[in-house]
């Protein structure tokens, strides 16, 4: 199963050391890890996305918890949650009919071409991870140069919300 | 008051009440040293090897309860105190070691002695620290105390550069009493309404089985232990770590459970129908092949550690808080309580572990003309009147001490369980010996650890230190020797040691008293001279029989009624599975 962690963690150099060497030593699964400062310097925001049963998470959770830089922890998968990724993709766009379908097909995702050059272009796109990755197969007549992919980031619905 | 860096952290360590400072010097703590010259509160021991320092601090912290205290260079002497800091780690004794770093400008460039001490550590300590800046100095010395000692205790490395101890750069003092951290606050009281579903279903017991570790050593609960215990009048076994935290003479104390732990105890575990574990982790060497682990029984679970609790055995109450205030809490819904335990039914099942007890599952032949290690830690116990400290290094002496020495109190029994360190007992021994210098501090070793850490013995010599030395010599690595007669066909790949050191001319060349004991009808006279020189380390070479093995044993992989039980015992001695 697919679980997403958020995690409120103090901004010392080292804290995303800590938790990168949870999952190493330990085994666990990680899928994504995103990691920036939020509003209030002193604190880093966190979105894990790991896999593993019910107990292997759990464990996670505990062990995570127990990293003595870790303010607060929510599992967003226990409810309704949004979750989002970004994506920068960069497309060879060289004739006129590339260009066509490769715009066509960004508009249909709501991607934003942000750089164009004469025979490249390079769209910005945002949502679920299920959504970039058919955004990518919908490219399968185009060539594809290159793909960064931010990770997921995710927030609880409604009145939940992670912070001190 | 404006201080520098190296007096300040000498300065905290008085403040938070640190008599022993257990170290090594080197360029990058140079500062620091010259800062301990200038006072006399805090006694810094030279070791003669950083683990050593490690260990002895942690000897001193098993024995005390308190931190213990380190320090140590950069680089090498960093990296020299891991295996000590790990071997803390696993076992959850609180402890602060500062280690020095190359001058923050230097960090980074490969500078002589840098290593990465904060990353190379960081997967062994509860927490580290790097100190950046000398107005955080005193603060981060109370948060390393704060978080070693409290929760579930660990140690903790502050890692300290250079530049910060400068003694031209001076800053005004100031020690903070308290210290709270938004993101680190340990739970101590358990959940009321969980407190009481696991008294319901204790009661509700017709097999109960109560199962304790170093938590409640750790957490000091060994008279809210015993209140318990004797409250429920069930049967009650420990870890190898949990030795002492509950009188081993008692009656209802099973002994040791696990690979090498007592018949009765593994099988009343095998055939509980609730099971209590208190301050416990169910541990590898003590669950067996998980499937069939306690395959009847329902588990209450305290400890203070919630990542402790289903980690390996799922569990079906558990309880996240100090054993102490978990127990005393307990003990009154119990006082207070109108039901009782199922009197008949546990009747019944005292009479069945009687009958696995009179079975002598820790008999070994009386009869030979080789000296027995059961019966050299037996004297021990003996002429020690059972209440010595007792440290050991790791093998099969540590086995046989556990089993045979009967620990009364807590704090007593100090060892390496987690990590199963060589090394450790003589360091350990150190630390207890300063802590305690009118107690008697016994070393119970093999003659394949103590060469780990032998050099201590210098240490032993300038502090005065009149430890015993009780080194079960068997010419084996012998735990390594028993594992490869029961799984390698007697292929003893060098699990035996040539050219051994004469020991007592070593010991003698290291100031102290050396004998050896090759007979057995010398050892009781030899071991009461030993022990009549109060004042003066003893190292006794004791020549065991080489042959002996640790039984009973589980086997890896199997359940704990398939123990491989003593030749000498009356039970079969291949694992019959036995049905409870
Ligand atoms: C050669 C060798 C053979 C061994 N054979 C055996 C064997 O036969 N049997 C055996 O038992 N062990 C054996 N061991 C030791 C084993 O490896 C483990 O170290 C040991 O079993 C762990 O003991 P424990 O469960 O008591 O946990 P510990 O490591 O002592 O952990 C203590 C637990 O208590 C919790 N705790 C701490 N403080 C508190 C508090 N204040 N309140 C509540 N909870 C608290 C902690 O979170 C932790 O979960 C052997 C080791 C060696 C080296
Ligand atoms: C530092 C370290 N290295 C290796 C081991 C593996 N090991 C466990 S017991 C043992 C043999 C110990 O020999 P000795 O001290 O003579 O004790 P004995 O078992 O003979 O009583 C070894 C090598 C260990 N526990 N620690
Ligand atoms: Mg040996």
């Amino acid at each position: 199963m697919r679980h997403i962690i958020s995690i409120l963690i103090e901004n010392e150099a080292g804290a995303l050391s800590r938790v990168a060497g949870l999952f190493s030593a330990r085994g666990y699964n990680i899928e994504s890890l995103t990691v920036a400062p939020t509003e209030d310097p002193s604190l880093s925001r966190m979105t894990i996305v790991t896999t593993g049963t019910e107990r292997i998470v759990e464990q996670i959770i505990k062990q995570l918890n127990k990293l003595i830089d870790v303010v607060k922890l929510l599992e967003l998968t226990d409810g309704p949650h949004i979750e989002r990724e970004m994506m920068l993709i960069k497309v060879k766009a060289s004739t006129m009919a590339q260009r066509e379908d490769v715009k066509r097909l960004a508009d249909i995702f709501r991607g934003n071409i942000i750089d164009v050059s004469p025979t490249i272009f390079t769209i910005e796109l945002t949502g679920s991870g299920d959504k970039l990755d058919s955004f990518i197969d919908s490219l399968a007549e185009h060539k594809i140069l290159e793909t960064v992919r931010s990770g997921a980031s995710g927030i609880a619905r409604g009145d939940k919300c992670l912070h001190v | 008051m404006e201080l520098s860096g190296g007096e300040i952290l000498i300065r905290c360590l008085k403040d938070e009440g640190v008599d022993y400072l257990f170290g090594y010097p080197g360029g990058a703590v140079l500062h620091i040293y010259d800062a301990l010259y200038q006072q006399e509160d805090v006694n810094h021991i030279l070791v003669r090897h950083e683990q050593a320092a490690t260990h002895a601090a942690d000897g001193y912290a098993r024995a005390t309860g308190k931190p213990g205290v380190v320090l140590v260079t950069s680089g090498p002497g960093a990296t020299n105190a891991v295996t000590g800091i790990a071997t803390a780690f696993m076992d959850s004794i609180p402890m602060v070691v500062i280690t020095g770093q190359v001058p923050s400008a230097n960090i980074g460039s490969d500078a002589f002695q840098e290593v990465d001490s904060v990353g190379i550590t960081r997967p062994c300590v509860k927490h580290n620290f790097l100190v950046k800046d000398i107005n955080k100095l005193a603060e981060t010395v109370k948060k390393a105390f704060y978080v070693a000692t409290t929760g579930r205790p660990g140690p903790v490395v502050i890692d300290v550069p250079k530049d910060i101890t400068d003694p031209a750069i001076k800053i005004p003092y100031n020690y903070p009493d308290k210290v709270t951290m938004r993101s680190y606050q340990p739970t101590m009281k358990g959940h009321t309404g969980q407190i009481k579903r696991a008294i319901e279903l204790l009661l509700t017991a017709k097999k109960p089985m109560i199962y304790t570790g170093g938590g409640v050593v750790l957490g000091n609960a060994s008279d809210e232990l015993r209140t318990f215990v004797r409250q429920l009048g069930y049967p009650v076994t420990t870890t190898l770590m949990g030795l002492g935290s509950f009188p081993a003479s008692d009656p209802q104390f099973l002994g040791m459970l696990g690979m090498h732990g007592t018949y009765e105890a593994n099988m009343a575990m095998h055939g509980c129908d609730v099971l209590i574990a208190i301050g416990a982790r169910f541990d590898d060497r003590v669950t067996g092949k998980i499937a069939e682990f306690c395959p009847d029984a329902e588990i209450i679970h305290i400890d203070i550690d919630p990542s402790s609790i289903s980690k390996t055995i799922v569990v079906d109450v558990p309880i996240v808080g100090d054993v102490a205030t978990v127990l005393q809490e307990m003990n009154h819904l119990l006082k207070t309580s109108k039901k009782q335990p199922q009197k008949k039914a546990v009747e019944a099942w005292w009479q069945t572990i009687n009958s696995w007890r009179a079975k002598n599952c820790m008999t070994y032949d009386h009869h030979s003309d080789k000296i027995k290690p059961q019966a050299a830690i037996e004297l021990l116990h003996e002429i020690t009147n059972g209440d010595a400290y007792v440290t050991s290094d790791v093998g099969q002496h540590q086995m046989w001490a556990a089993q045979y020495y009967g620990f009364e109190k807590p704090n007593r029994w100090i060892n390496s369980g987690g990590l199963g360190t060589m090394g450790f007992g003589l360091p350990a021994a150190m630390g207890v010996q300063l802590a305690f210098p009118d107690e008697t501090v016994v070393c119970v070793t093999g003659e394949g650890s103590i060469q780990m850490c032998i050099q201590e013995l210098s240490t032993c010599l300038q502090y005065g230190l009149p430890i015993k030395i009780i080194a079960l010599n068997n010419r084996y690595l012998g735990m390594v020797r028993q594992w490869q007669e029961f799984f390698y066909e007697n292929r003893y790949s060098h699990s035996y040691m040539e050219s051994l050191p004469d020991f007592v001319k070593l010991t003698e060349s290291y100031g102290h008293v050396g004998m050896r004991v090759e007979r057995p009808e010398d050892l009781k006279p030899m071991m009461e001279k030993a022990f009549a020189m109060k004042d003066r380390l003893v190292f006794m070479d004791i020549v065991t029989d080489q042959a002996e093995n640790v039984y009973p044993m589980i086997m890896a992989g199997k359940a704990h009624n398939e123990m491989h039980m003593s030749p000498n015992c009356e039970l079969p001695q291949s694992p019959e599975r036995e049905l409870s």
